[in-house]
């Protein structure tokens, strides 16, 4: 059978960094092909290279048998590959509808027919298992139910094949189910399928082949996915021996910790309307403490609660027995408990300022006499943790904007060390970093917690989550719905409480 | 010794739907105010300025405001799809005096559709270059039309000796129709503003210019022409700047050279008033026409009243009103934020 | 591969230049200018035309260094030529009641006018464009409002001296100028406040997540550019030794934005080039008195600027990437 799709050789460099080295990928029509790898093994950049978002340094990519280079999305598009990402983009500020339809409107004399394009919108939607207004704009709708508006565009445009960047992240089991229904149904008709998940238990589930990456090369490439042990995929795209997989776990996380003490951070009752619902938590000196559930769990809103960055309606924080009082990041951060944030291209990193600089922005009152910052105290605090957490950059002065992932997120790590914090909130604090850095920043977090510092873990990677925490407490909706301890923290168990949680339902609303 | 504590619920159905919430009242109530405080304002200011004012609601009264807004409405209405698709245009006061003084020249040269054709052309050539420098050389819109703004205004400037000729339109021109009377000007402007809501609602490049304000990541990621469309649209900004001109001239009978200084911040201000967002991605026409008017009766009742301040009056009042409405505008736009 | 390397050392270099004329272009463009100048009419570089020229350039040149900073924060400010003009406006009635007084007063109305525009831009999250823009259309009608549309003479011997009067043969207002490019820079460089004034322009978000407090430098952004406008308002009034509250400053904002753009401080910012603003207000000063010169007709000194401006902006960019 001819491959549909056929990635040959390709290259793709970066300043500082090869993000595809001579990769080679086929798809045939009508199979689901998986393609897995930790971060920053190069499965973004090989999509972005197969549907016109970048272009390839060297190598071919072959269309149907025939050689092509789309220079827009749009020219993959109008060819046949359509792409579903793994944020939601679309237009928040447009309708359902709208969005749906964008670009491929049905039309009357020449004239966008709305009503047409609205009952139409509807009928889709349907059969996708969503069934709302579509005149409203697409923001106001859950983030899964905009997920499945993406996904139902995607698939609406005569495509030969669907790519599918983590599809899952943020939706329920059923909306799950009702994903896995449509692919059976483009495969039947002869549609090739790129899925891309981390979730290994979703790829055997519905993928026939897969294509393994690491560090920007393909490891294994096109494998069967009924013959593969899944202690080796892992290990595959670990990099890391069966063994060793299977004895030491997946990620560099070694949660052996003493805790001990009165708890550090003493959360109760965080309230935000429509948001948390009454969260309380502890954490002790040495713990790490992980906040598990799925995308728009409220995860994040609880962390930034914490630490004053999201206003609350109720609730109170107590840091090391103290209650802080005023609801901001410069209080808190005065209190001692900072946090590292989930967007760091958004809120962490300040992309034209130096190394130095970007360390040293929060400690700043701390550091300036009369409002002059002092050189020689800033420059001994810069070298310090330049040195401690190995950050690679060519000099303090190189803006940070240069640096890889895995750095940047070093630097923003030295930026809450510096303050000598009591505790600690890391939301996300391997994303997008590749497996080297990863194991690095894990096994600071791992220093830290055996320092003292009391942790709070956010971390979508089940593993990373499991592995790292002390204790797991499990979000749904803002809410607290399960809380594993001890032995207890494990994979399955925290499955089993994100299934068994009380469904999304209807918004009580207050 | 178990730790896992879970609360028990009942099975969903396998393919259950999803349903959204339903629309809080709160999100209802927002972006009425958002999409029609315009509107409303504008009602409400016309009632009490009919009972408050004398001679305001009289016809004489109505007609000259609705006249002497008519065409640099037009300039407002380019703008809303400007800013809608996340841009800014400095350049059309600059574009509609340049608009007169070519008509004027046309006319006395060429004829009534040489001095319909030459300003609309130049000016559509002139955002065709703005346009091509915002998406090919990846300017800023907010520089690139500044410097137009300096730009067309010297050119006008030498194309009119240093400013001093003022053309005048023959008196037998055909031209002379075009702008005359009261109704012909009302009539352009409610046809042009009718073409341009349904262009913006109704067309494709209108829907992508709410995607690309929206969400210009997403709108590339969708497959949109996003370049195109964004060039594009300042060759729309400019052709409605130099007709606006063009006909002005010709009501005004000449083409006048001193004219339109600041025009560009009077129309912002009337698409903002009328509830366009200025980061993009939402707005609508006949939020701009009440702002247009808004503004054109604030003048106007300032001008009964206060005269002995002249326009400077309406122009303290139009400031602290752009202010207001901004401040309440960002606060909606906070508030529906929240899911 | 060798295909590759070649390429390699073309964008390399291509690189390179656009990066060095970002930096020093504007420099080399001063130096360039007035060797032009002067091989054209021998008059030109000597101290008399260079102290003409310091006169008109120094109040655009405070200007700009008030909207360099402002810039600096991802912001603009529009509202700076009103703010001259309602300095027009004051200093006529106040002079009356004592230089040091009006002085003051003409100091509080920028700092005013800067509170205001600051404060919708931090508390109400405004965008600066239009909160700017507003105060523009606001405060130049309200100047009006107070003092009438005409021209008044003023005939108060300092500010009248600090118009027009030197120094060891340098004006005045020259060595003012000085003075506040000094402290500018200080800030900039050395303070805290400098520090987290270009954090938030860089990534608000992420500043104040740090804990900086951002609504307070950004008010206090906006409120310096104020003060410096008042002042470059006096100046001018000083200089002509009339007020006049609908002419003056008309368009100074698009001559401040010029040179902050010119000297190659970026609009999206997270940096702020002092030393350059202040090449950028010197140049596009240059220009302008080049054209004057040898006559270069108004509309087209217009296009030239237009085109300049454009061309420092797109030289600005950097590089280009994919």
């Amino acid at each position: 059978m001819e491959n549909v799709l056929e990635v040959d050789h390709v290259v793709k460099r970066f300043p500082g960094v090869v993000a595809l080295d001579r990769v080679s990928f086929s798809l045939q029509p009508g199979e689901v092909h998986a393609l897995v790898g930790e971060n920053g093994a190069g499965k973004s950049t090989l999509i972005k290279v197969m549907t016109g978002v970048y272009k390839a340094d060297a190598g071919e990519v072959r269309y149907a048998g025939k050689p092509v280079a789309f220079d827009s999305p749009s020219a993959a598009q109008q060819a046949g590959i359509s792409t579903i990402y793994q944020e939601v983009n679309l237009v928040p500020l447009m309708s359902v509808a709208r969005n749906l339809y964008l670009n491929r409107e049905p039309r009357r004399f020449g004239l966008i027919d709305s009503r047409r394009m609205r009952q139409q919108a509807r009928g889709v939607l349907r059969q996708f298992g969503v069934d709302v207004n579509v005149s409203r704009p697409l923001r106001s709708l859950g983030l899964g139910a905009q997920q499945m508006v993406a996904i139902a565009r995607a698939v609406q445009i005569d495509a030969r094949v669907v790519i599918m960047d983590e599809p899952t992240s943020s939706l329920e089991k059923r909306e799950v189910e009702t994903l896995f229904r449509v692919i059976k149904q483009l495969r039947e008709a002869g549609i090739a399928i790129v899925y891309v998940s981390h979730r290994l238990d979703e790829l055997y589930k519905i993928c026939d082949r897969v294509t393994v990456m690491r560090d920007g090369v393909v490891v294994g490439g096109g494998l069967d996915m009924r013959g593969l042990d899944r202690l080796r995929l892992v290990s595959m795209m670990l990099g890391r021996d069966v063994v060793d997989v299977k004895r030491h776990g997946v990620t560099a996380f070694d949660a052996d910790h003493e805790i001990e003490g009165e708890p550090v951070l003493r959360v109760r009752g965080l309230t935000r309307r429509h948001q948390l619902h009454n969260i309380s938590l502890d954490i002790r000196p040495g713990e790490v403490v992980g906040l598990g559930g799925l995308l728009g769990s409220g995860r994040s809103e609880t962390a930034r609660a914490i630490v004053g960055a999201l206003g609350l309606d109720s609730g109170t924080v107590e840091v090391d027995g103290a209650v802080v009082r005023r609801r901001s990041t410069a209080a808190s951060i005065k209190a001692g408990a900072v946090m590292l944030p989930e967007d760091r291209k958004a809120e962490g990193i300040i992309p034209n300022l130096s190394v130095r600089e970007n360390i040293v922005l929060a400690a700043l009152p701390r550091l300036s006499k009369f409002g002059l910052v002092s050189r020689a105290k800033q420059d001994e605090i810069v070298d310090f943790f330049i040195k401690r957490l190995r950050i690679k950059a060519s000099s303090p002065d190189q803006h940070v904007g240069e640096l890889s992932g895995g750095n940047q997120q070093k630097v923003l790590l030295a930026r809450w060390m510096c303050l000598h914090p009591k505790v600690l909130l890391l939301d996300e604090p391997t994303r997008g970093i590749d497996v080297g850095a990863k194991a690095e920043v894990q096994g600071h977090i791992d220093d830290l917690a055996r320092e003292g510092l009391g942790v709070l873990l956010i971390s979508s990677e089940l593993d990373e989550l499991v592995e790292g925490s002390d204790r797991v407490l499990v979000l749904k909706d803002g809410h607290v719905i399960g809380h594993l301890a001890g032995d207890d923290v494990s994979e399955e168990n925290l499955m089993e409480v994100l299934a068994a949680g009380p469904g999304a339902g209807d918004d009580i609303d207050d | 010794m178990s730790s896992v504590t879970t609360q028990p619920q009942a099975a969903e159905p396998f393919g259950g739907t999803t349903v959204a919430a339903s629309d809080s009242r709160k999100e209802r109530v927002t972006g009425l105010v958002q999409n029609h405080g315009g509107e409303a304002v504008l009602a409400v200011v016309v009632v009490v300025a009919s009972l408050g004012s004398q001679g305001f609601a009289s016809w004489g009264n109505i007609e000259s405001i609705l006249v002497g807004n008519a065409y640099t409405a037009l300039l407002a209405l380019g703008m809303t799809f400007v800013i809608i698709s996340g841009g800014i245009d400095l350049s059309v006061g600059s574009m509609f005096a340049l608009g007169g003084v070519l008509a004027a020249r046309g006319s006395i040269d060429g004829g009534p559709v040489v001095a319909i054709l030459l300003p609309v052309g130049v000016s559509a050539l002139i955002g065709l270059v703005q346009g091509l420098l915002i998406t090919r050389a990846r300017m800023e819109p907010f520089i690139v039309t500044l410097a137009g703004l300096l730009g067309v205004r010297g050119l006008m400037q030498a194309i009119s000796k240093e400013g001093s000729s003022t053309y005048l339109v023959p008196q037998h021109s055909a031209f002379l129709n075009f702008g005359s009377g009261s109704w012909r000007p009302i009539m352009t402007a409610v046809v042009l503003f009718g073409i341009g809501t349904i262009v913006l609602q109704r067309t494709r490049f209108g829907q992508a210019l709410f995607a690309i304000g929206g969400s210009r990541s997403a709108a590339v990621l969708m497959g949109l022409p996003v370049q195109r469309t964004r060039a594009l649209v300042y060759v729309l900004s400019g052709s409605l700047a130099g007709l606006a001109g063009a006909l002005n001239a010709s009501r005004l009978q000449s083409g006048v050279t001193n004219i339109g200084v600041g025009y560009e911040l009077t129309a912002i201000a009337a698409v903002i008033i009328g509830g366009t967002l200025l980061t993009g991605g939402a707005g609508s026409i006949t939020g701009t026409a009440a702002g247009v008017l808004l503004l054109a009766v604030i003048q106007n009742l300032i001008g009964v009243h206060l005269s002995k301040y002249g326009s400077s009056a309406s122009d303290a009042v139009n400031g602290a009103f752009l202010a207001i409405v901004v401040i309440v505008q960002t606060y909606l736009s906070r508030l529906q934020r929240l899911p | 591969m060798t295909d590759l390397s070649l390429e390699r050392r073309i964008t390399f270099d291509r690189d390179r230049v656009l990066s060095w004329l970002q930096s020093y272009g504007v420099y080399a463009a001063i130096v360039v200018l007035v060797a032009i100048d002067t091989a054209l009419s021998p008059r030109f570089f000597t101290l008399q035309n260079a102290r003409v020229q310091l006169f008109q350039a120094v109040p655009v040149l405070l200007v700009a260094l008030g909207m360099a900073l402002v810039i600096g924060t991802e912001g603009i400010d529009l509202s700076v030529g009103a703010v001259i003009a309602l300095a027009a406006a004051l200093i006529p009635i106040m002079i009356g009641h004592g230089l040091v007084l009006t002085i003051v007063v003409v100091l509080i109305a920028g700092g005013v006018s800067g509170t205001i525009g600051g404060s919708m831009v931090a508390f109400a999250r405004v965008q600066p464009i239009v909160a700017t823009l507003a105060l523009m259309i606001g405060l130049r009608g309200f100047a009006v409002i107070i003092n009438g549309a005409s021209a008044k003479p003023v005939n108060n011997q300092f500010i009248d001296d600090l118009g027009v009067k030197n120094w060891f043969g340098v004006p005045e207002m020259a060595f003012l100028a000085a003075l506040v490019v000094a402290i500018v820079a200080f800030v900039v460089r050395r303070s805290t406040f400098g520090r987290q004034l270009m954090a938030i322009g860089d990534n608000r978000a992420a500043s104040e997540l740090s804990g900086t407090p951002v609504r307070r430098v950004l008010v206090l952004v906006y409120v310096i550019c104020g003060i410096l406008s008042a002042i470059a308002g006096i100046l001018i009034v000083g200089h002509g030794a009339e007020a006049d509250p609908s002419g003056a400053g008309l368009l100074y904002e698009l001559s401040a934005i010029t040179a902050v753009v010119v000297g190659g401080t970026p609009l999206s910012g997270g940096k702020v080039k002092v030393v350059g603003t202040v090449a950028g207000a010197i140049f596009m000063q240059l220009v302008q008195a080049t054209l004057i010169q040898h006559n270069v007709k108004n509309s087209w000194s217009q296009i030239i600027e237009a085109i300049i401006i454009c061309f420092a902006v797109y030289a600005a960019r950097g590089r280009s990437g994919r």
